[in-house]
């Protein structure tokens, strides 16, 4: 008898507790709402103020304004893109995944720019942050000495065409329920590119520069093949008369011959039309054939930016040097001296500190596991973002490891005695 | 004179589109003539079917004797027929090549070229009734006894598959089982052809093979579901139910297309690595020329369905014979050298239901001569182990067989 008295005992108490604390918890809540909601009624210019420069901070939207050059057409400037994560029951900002950690480059006219990286690395996110298909959360994009995302209404409806995005799916970016012909005047409709009376002879033109017949017009994209499917989504991109054009792994769903086909055809166009590409591929040999700079992105920040030739001839930064090692070579009696990265990339919610390769790097230091490396122009126009090249850091390195050493020391001392 | 023009401009129209219709027209069937065509494939894979769907088989019909003892596999003369409504198409076409023990072959070719469904006929997986191996023999060796799989019922093939041969698909994304724990997947495989093991043993031998292909928390995995794995440690997964038996070969289509650089170079020296361990053959179906050259001792090249070349790596990449081959390698961007302009294969894939008479690659080919224009080329043999199908290397035949 006794013990089961115990035992309702125990359990009545145990509820009694936990709704006090649920109680507590909510009145917290409430204070802290009623709380903004007077601040809010009492001032709400200087309300929004201190929430945004909350939010600020937390993302440290810090980067000094560019000069813009008019050789460049994209100036990239400490670009970032958080995706908020929403928990809780009223849906509150937990933390962020940092897409793009601050990333900055320059696109001259009529090149192109090759963006590498593994998958998961936010070069997709990159590529489309810039074209203001996501609205971005810290720094600036200067596509001919505008800042894009100070653009509204009218003019940002003005300045899409310009800039233009080929996607990666040519499966899946084009609509089944429309024909080709459609498919790629819609925009130029809706933009008023050309007059209407012009409009058939316009399409077919652009049609013909991608390699497609006049009466594929009538056709839909099902009856067509993944290379012309690809062609078509081109001509999409192309009928507006862009300036830029974003290809996001354009041939990386294509057959090796078709391929082929397809990088002639953008290269063709660039000659033709004086397109800008930015060129985002995890195919090296792809990129290499294509670009006139590449980018190299590890986990939203960018580790290495140098011309092609370059980069590809010494590759400074170790996650670069393991990337090019792990391509195949078609020639069988070729032996491959691989680095091979150990591990999974981290999660970009929680990158790692300091560098953020160093849980994967071969040459990690001390200062790596704590300081965020700097920008080193090693040779001109070669860009590496590691403390290996730079001079400070190393001597900041070698203190790092003394003090280490006398720790572990005294640590092992300590344990003697 | 406004009148004339304008007459002209109707005719121009009503001819443009009667153009048009005409080029509809060429892919076009009637329902009378697809319902004619299906009622023929019925008939005809009705009574493969009703042999192959007899209850008690002879094992006479399906015992045979391999040409060579080194061999895993050898495929003679193989066909592999869809039966569709809109007429037959010949996936595989009379292909012929040999998978020697503890050696890879690769299998190279564009999509839609064939190298999937040999594979598939070799397991056994073509769709049926549609799809039908009507001629040829796959003899595979299984030490004791050899098997021609063409012929072999159900039950046989269920002893052999992912018993003696075991697959790797492409997509990891797709073949997992979203509903079971990897363990649970990983598990079925053993139980099913090793009726006394105990469930604590299957246990460890899942977590030892999960180790085996390079999974560090292999017990953590072993309780996960497939949307807790990244695409690498997926295909890790996949190779590690390939392995589950020590299978003598394993078929890998596409193991690495869906994978970044990185994952791959991973992936592939696993891959290299266990063909040690466990000692059997790789049969490595890609497109990826790289791949190829880096695994494989063993290359065969298709093209709509047949072989245009096979011979060892050193053969096909040093000294590349049939013209499909040389566009393919050169169709390939290669880190290191410089060109200033792809070259690509003019042309599209012939229409795999109304072939040419002539070469199949005929029309697409810039070295084609005289001879191209009669029956399918034969096989050409350029060395000890090369051959190509292309009448191109017919005099340097005979002047080898003179020097003979």
């Amino acid at each position: 008898m006794s013990n089961t008295d115990f035992k309702k005992e125990s359990t009545s108490s145990s509820i009694g507790i936990s709704i006090k604390k649920f109680f507590s918890k909510i009145g917290l809540i409430l204070k802290k709402a009623f709380k903004s909601v007077v601040s809010f009624f009492k001032n709400p210019v200087k309300y929004i103020k201190i929430a945004n420069e909350k939010r600020r901070a937390v993302i440290n939207d810090v980067y000094t304004p560019l000069v813009h050059n008019p050789e460049n057409i994209l100036e990239v400037n400490k670009l970032k893109m958080y995706f908020p994560i929403k928990a809780g029951f009223f849906k509150r900002t937990v933390g962020y995944v940092k897409a793009v950690d601050g990333i900055s480059f320059n696109i001259k006219k009529g090149t192109t720019m090759g963006l590498v990286g593994e998958s998961g690395c936010g070069k997709t996110t990159a590529g489309r942050t810039i074209l203001r298909l996501y609205e971005r959360s810290g720094g600036q994009v200067l596509f001919d000495g505008e800042d894009i995302n100070k653009l509204k209404g009218k003019k940002l409806r003005a300045k899409r065409p310009e800039l233009q995005i080929v996607f990666q799916d040519p499966y899946s970016s084009l609509s089944p329920r429309l024909p080709v012909g459609e498919i790629i005047g819609e925009a130029v409709r809706e933009h008023k590119i050309v007059p209407k009376d012009q409009y058939d002879e316009y399409i077919t033109k652009t049609m013909e520069a991608c390699g497609l017949q006049e009466y594929h017009k009538d056709r839909y994209p099902h009856e067509f093949s993944g290379g012309q499917r690809q062609r078509i989504c081109i001509a999409r991109a192309l009928a507006l008369d862009p300036k830029f054009i974003v290809c996001d792994e354009p041939v990386s769903a294509l057959d090796v011959s078709i391929q082929a086909q397809i990088i002639n055809l953008l290269k063709d166009l660039q000659e033709k039309f004086g397109l800008t590409y930015l060129f985002i591929s995890h195919d090296l040999s792809v990129v290499e054939h294509i670009s006139d700079t590449v980018g190299v992105m590890y986990l939203g920040s960018m580790v290495e930016f140098a011309p092609t030739k370059i980069l590809f001839k010494n590759p400074k930064h170790p996650y670069t040097e393991a990337l090019f090692s792990a391509i195949p070579v078609p020639d069988p009696d070729y032996k491959m001296k691989r680095i091979i990265l150990e591990g999974n990339i981290p999660s970009p919610a929680n990158p790692p500190s300091g560098c953020k390769f160093h849980t994967r790097c071969r040459m990690c230091m001390e200062v790596c596991k704590s300081c965020v490396p700097n920008v080193m122009e090693i040779e001109p126009d070669h860009f590496v973002v590691c403390h290996l090249f730079d001079k400070e850091a190393l001597e900041k390195n070698k203190e790092m490891e003394k003090e280490l050493k006398a720790k572990t020391e005294t640590k092992s001392n300590l344990t003697e005695e | 004179m406004e009148d004339k023009e304008k007459k002209v401009g109707i005719v121009a129209n009503i001819q443009k589109q009667f153009q048009k219709r005409e080029r509809k027209k060429t892919n076009y069937i009637s329902a009378h003539d697809s319902a004619k065509i299906s009622r023929e494939n019925r008939k005809i894979t009705n009574i493969i079917e009703r042999k192959r769907k007899r209850r008690f088989v002879p094992e006479s019909e399906y015992l045979t004797t391999m040409h060579d003892e080194k061999n895993v596999v050898e495929f003679d003369n193989v066909h592999t027929y869809f039966f569709t409504d809109i007429g037959t198409v010949k996936a595989v076409d009379g292909v012929t090549f040999e998978v020697p023990f503890g050696k890879t072959v690769g299998v190279v070719g564009e999509s839609g070229c064939g190298k999937s469904v040999t594979s598939l006929s070799l397991m056994q997986l073509v769709q049926r009734p549609q799809g039908q191996t009507v001629e040829g023999e796959i003899r595979f060796n299984s030490g004791d006894k050899a098997y021609n799989i063409v012929n072999a019922p159900a039950s046989v093939m269920q002893m052999l598959r992912g018993n003696e041969m075991s697959m790797i698909f492409q997509e990891p994304m797709t073949s997992l089982n979203p509903v079971f724990r990897i363990g649970a997947q990983v598990d079925e495989v053993l139980f099913l052809h090793n009726k006394g093991m105990s469930k604590k043993d299957v246990k460890e031998k899942t977590i030892s093979l999960l180790e085996l292909v390079g999974i560090a928390n292999s017990v953590g995995v072993y309780k996960m579901y497939p949307h807790e794995l990244s695409g690498g440690m997926r295909q890790r997964v996949m190779i590690a139910i390939a392995l589950a038996c020590d299978p003598k070969l394993i078929i890998a289509d596409e193991p690495t297309t869906a994978l970044d650089v990185t994952i791959q170079a991973q992936i592939l020296d696993i891959l290299s690595d266990i063909k040690t361990k466990i000692n059997s053959s790789i049969m490595l179906i890609t497109h990826d020329l790289g791949v190829i050259a880096e695994m494989a001792d063993y290359v065969v090249v298709m093209y709509a369905g047949r072989i245009v070349e096979k011979g060892t790596a050193q053969d096909i990449f040093n000294r590349p014979s049939h013209p499909y081959t040389i566009g393919l390698m050169k169709s390939k961007p290669v880190v290191g050298k410089d060109i200033e302009r792809l070259y690509n294969i003019p042309g599209n894939v012939p229409n795999p239901i109304n072939m040419p008479n002539y070469c199949y690659f005929k029309d697409r080919c810039e070295m084609s001569i005289d001879a191209c224009n009669g029956a399918y080329p034969p096989f050409l043999k350029l060395s000890e182990t090369h051959y190509v199908a292309c009448y191109r290397y017919e005099n340097t035949k005979e002047e080898g067989a003179r020097n003979e």
